[in-house]
């Protein structure tokens, strides 16, 4: 039987046969050569490398994160071809900026490096959005504006996906968001049953679904009427 | 107490402890009747297993063979609310699941009965928090709480023989016997929130808790 790839037995190939890291340091250590190299193909974007439990983080600008994911994916020398998480974090400490980020790994090379945006409080809450480079960022980027509230400039249906679309109260994972949330418990209840699970759809999915044609006739007059479902 | 086959081997659940001797303006033959119907309905419950979490997992445990819910007439779980008796929350339900279990207890047919297994489907449990319901009778009414972390298929199952037991001292001319105090907030026999905390004890985790208010 012939394979499509080549097997590399453990123990049989070169340098990058695969093996688990041991000892290694919690900060420092050695930087990914990507790093480097997005360092020296965007001069001025990089404000920061940090190299924390062998993993290499590349703190970058707003403006150019999409260019540099862009670069990433599609430079030969780096082959990012696989887009592993989208998420964000915010500090217990206010004056902290937000961070957004995107972890990249590279099968070809066996690589992974992780790149983030920071936010300063106050500020637009706004990426762009890599879903021309990853199709898969899709999801990924709608959780986050989901729990973060951060809108991701470019991405073709940014709505909550956890959450349902009707949801009020805010984003869950922010550091101003009360764990019970902003409502009354009574609130809560009355807001989520007064919800409509079928007509919870977007138009969007609806109208190009193969099923369209076969909707009760009253649902696809609303779709093709412009309204928006789950309202 | 034990749950060894041999035990109930035999014998309903708890028939012997039945009395259903004719109250004062009953007759003979519609307690006789009401006993022969509660058997039946007691000894063949279908459940709609609403299983979100890991009460689900001991809620197969207890369907599996060890310890064989067939014994107690529920062999045959109805994945369909239409053909289903008793509905058996294990586990968690989220606001966002909160009009889909709503939805499935308006589709089973009376007579239909509900058990909450577990902590979380019972009280929120440990979920206190922006996303869980707080206690699945805050939607749909529930005639028997299972405590337990998970509960162990024991414990289940002891709350299946209460609700058996329950189920056989149904009076069927009772009036009312079927009518809902459905919590839905557009019904006319909705209690608001205040009125709730009056009545209610502070509960879960936090003695600052009440059954409305966050």
């Amino acid at each position: 039987m012939s394979h499509p790839f080549t097997i590399v037995h453990p123990g049989t190939g070169s340098d990058a046969t695969p093996v688990t890291p041991r000892n290694v340091p919690v900060h420092g250590g050695p930087i990914s050569v990507s790093a480097a190299a997005v360092e020296a193909q965007f001069p001025g974007a990089v404000s920061r490398v940090v190299v924390a439990r062998g993993e290499t983080t590349v703190i970058v600008s707003a403006a150019r994160v999409h260019e540099i994911i862009q670069w990433l994916h599609d430079e030969p020398a780096q082959s990012y071809e696989y887009l592993s998480d989208v998420t964000a974090v915010e500090f217990r400490d206010l004056s902290q900026p937000l961070e957004v980020v995107w972890h990249l790994r590279s099968l070809r090379f066996r690589r992974f490096i992780r790149v983030k945006v920071q936010i300063v409080k106050g500020q637009k809450l706004e990426v762009p959005s890599v879903w021309d480079i990853y199709k898969g960022a899709d999801w990924l980027e709608r959780e986050c504006y989901d729990m973060f509230g951060i809108k991701f400039a470019g991405h073709p249906d940014l709505r909550r996906i956890l959450l349902w679309e009707q949801y009020k109260e805010g984003f869950p994972l922010r550091k101003d968001f009360p764990l019970r949330g902003r409502f009354s418990r009574s609130e809560q209840l009355k807001n989520a049953l007064s919800a409509n699970p079928e007509s919870r759809y977007s138009m969007e999915e609806l109208s190009i679904a193969d099923a369209f044609e076969d909707l009760p006739a009253d649902m696809r007059k609303r779709l093709s009427g412009g309204e928006k479902t789950g309202e | 107490m034990g749950l060894n086959g041999a035990e109930f081997a035999g014998h309903g659940p708890a028939t012997e402890m039945v009395h259903m001797d004719a109250r004062p303006g009953e007759s003979w033959v519609t307690t006789k009747l009401d006993f022969l119907v509660n058997w039946g309905r007691a000894n063949s419950l279908w459940p709609m297993p609403f299983g979100t979490a890991c009460c689900a997992i001991e809620f197969m445990a207890s369907a599996a063979s060890k310890y064989d819910l067939a014994r107690f007439g529920m062999e045959r779980m109805a994945f369909s609310p239409r053909q289903s008796d008793v509905l058996i929350c294990a586990g968690r339900v989220p606001f966002k699941l909160a009009p889909i279990i709503r939805r499935i207890w308006q589709q089973m047919p009376q007579p239909k009965w509900c058990i909450s297994m577990g902590a979380c489907a019972s009280t929120g449990g440990m979920f206190d928090n922006y996303a869980v319901v707080q206690g699945i009778d805050t939607i749909i009414p529930v005639d028997v709480y299972v405590p337990g972390c998970p509960p162990r298929p024991e414990g289940l199952i002891y709350g299946i023989m209460m609700l058996q037991k329950k189920i056989m001292n149904e009076r069927n001319a009772q009036a009312g016997i079927r009518d809902e105090m459905s919590p839905d907030p557009i019904s006319k026999l909705y209690i608001p929130a205040s009125r709730i905390d009056e009545l209610s004890e502070p509960f879960g985790n936090s003695v600052h808790q009440t059954r409305s208010a966050p």
